[in-house]
């Protein structure tokens, strides 16, 4: 499992090389201690931090706000991968709520329910109550547009959103965006935003100052990771060719159930963990889908991922944590 | 011309013209003839359709099962037909009673897509 990541990690940074960053400095991923990988970009220069075993303690430090971004809670799933969905999200949440800072709020990049049940929403509700931030924003992922194209989501969680759900906000400066792409997909396509939301979103980026730190987050991945298992999003390249003037985006996503990133321009690229079950890495397997471990594996491929943002550095820096290490 | 071929096609015309007539008209008449089930049956595995294209007569029935552990739907790109979501070992059938070839699709994982043909 360490190798794997270790040329996940070698990878991107080959990657970001041939991007070849027009700006002194590359990333430099340093130890990659099971625990978490750490790496702010701060004003054009990467600064990148170990992280051992003492987590929470050295992230906040500094920070102007955190928040934490969980995904693919599949509350409703019960197979092999995960008999218990409700028990992992759970821990999810106590190790929210036993991170020394608190985060500002809580962002759910998708795949909340597995079958868009209201007993499933219903469940995750009560397991969310108990999160020590009460804020919780939410994107749907593909799981929670089973009922009528995802009136149920919306009807819980999409209040003051547009559309299939998609909205922004502002938070202590960072403007943050919530997209949607998994509505009224298309045959032998990938995710989808669709032209009236690329509208909205160009619209509520215009005349916005390009210092302005920026945060997309939306549930299937909004960079090309695997297209034969459908892990992209057909029409983000013209969104990204809106937030590209940016100093300084963060596009959060999940679907994928194991992390990547990857770094173009002033773009940092960022999938999470799931709280429910991993999925294969891309090719590894015949499909995407739930993969089994070993029941003692699992709470170590489930995690979350903490965001510290710290306004003078306008840098953002994203930690990923395994329910256990 | 030899004599044997003569001969033999003297048979065999009036053999075929029997047959033409025989087959032609009657559905049912094919049909016995023709041995193809009224079901058909297509297998979703790994995120696949198996067969991914299945060829069967008006009226025949394909029946879906889904055999991943992840739910999955079976949509006509026209319209004809939408499935509820199934989940693992679950079915859905559906009756064709139309010529024609339907492209279809899993609504939930898009990149699935199948196809029936209706002769």
């Amino acid at each position: 499992m360490r190798k794997k990541k270790q040329d996940l990690i070698d990878q991107n940074l080959h990657d970001l090389n041939d991007d070849g960053v027009d700006r002194r400095g590359f990333l430099k991923c340093m130890a990659w201690a099971g625990t978490g990988l750490v790496w702010t970009m701060s004003g054009g220069i990467p600064v990148s931090r170990a992280f051992a075993k003492g987590f929470g303690k050295s992230a906040g430090k500094g920070a102007d706000f955190t928040f934490v971004q969980i995904s693919d809670s599949h509350i409703g799933f019960s197979k092999p991968a995960n008999p218990d969905v409700t028990a992992t999200l759970q821990t999810a949440i106590d190790k929210i709520n036993a991170m020394p800072h608190k985060p500002d709020f809580i962002i759910h990049t998708g795949d909340l329910s597995q079958l868009s049940k209201p007993s499933e929403f219903d469940t995750l509700d009560q397991v969310l109550k108990g999160a020590s931030a009460k804020q919780i924003y939410f994107v749907p992922g593909e799981h929670d547009m089973l009922s009528d194209n995802g009136e149920q989501f919306l009807q819980r969680y999409g209040k003051g959103t547009r559309g299939s759900g998609w909205y922004s906000f502002d938070h202590k400066g960072v403007h943050f965006i919530g997209l949607v792409n998994v509505a009224n997909l298309k045959a032998g396509g990938m995710g989808s935003l669709g032209h009236a939301q690329l509208e909205w979103l160009e619209d509520d980026l215009h005349g916005r100052s390009a210092s302005t730190p920026i945060v997309v987050f939306a549930h299937i991945p909004l960079w090309t990771i695997y297209p034969d298992w459908g892990w992209g999003t057909d029409d983000s390249e013209q969104a990204l060719s809106y937030v590209k003037r940016f100093g300084s985006v963060t596009v959060l996503n999940g679907h994928i159930h194991q992390i990547m990133q990857k770094v173009e321009g002033k773009v940092s690229f960022h999938t999470a963990m799931s709280t429910a079950f991993p999925q294969p890495a891309p090719g590894t397997a015949p499909s995407a889908g739930p993969m089994k471990v070993p029941a003692d594996q699992l709470s170590k491929v489930l995690g979350i991922t903490d965001v510290n943002y710290v306004v003078s550095g306008r840098s953002l820096a994203v930690v990923d944590s395994p329910l256990e290490k | 011309m030899s004599g044997k071929n003569a001969w033999m096609l003297s048979l065999t015309v009036p053999v075929m013209v029997v047959m033409l007539m025989m087959f032609s008209g009657t559905r049912s008449v094919v049909a016995k003839d023709q041995p193809v089930a009224t079901g058909v049956d297509v297998k979703i595995d790994n995120f696949v359709f198996g067969p991914q294209t299945v060829t069967i007569p008006v009226g025949a029935t394909v029946t879906w099962t889904n055999h991943d552990d992840i739910p999955h739907t079976s949509v006509s790109t026209d319209g004809v037909f939408k499935s509820k979501v199934m989940d693992t070992d679950e079915k859905f059938s559906y009756t064709f009673t139309k010529t024609g070839t339907y492209s279809y699709f899993c609504s939930i994982h898009p990149k699935m897509t199948g196809t029936v043909v209706v002769k």
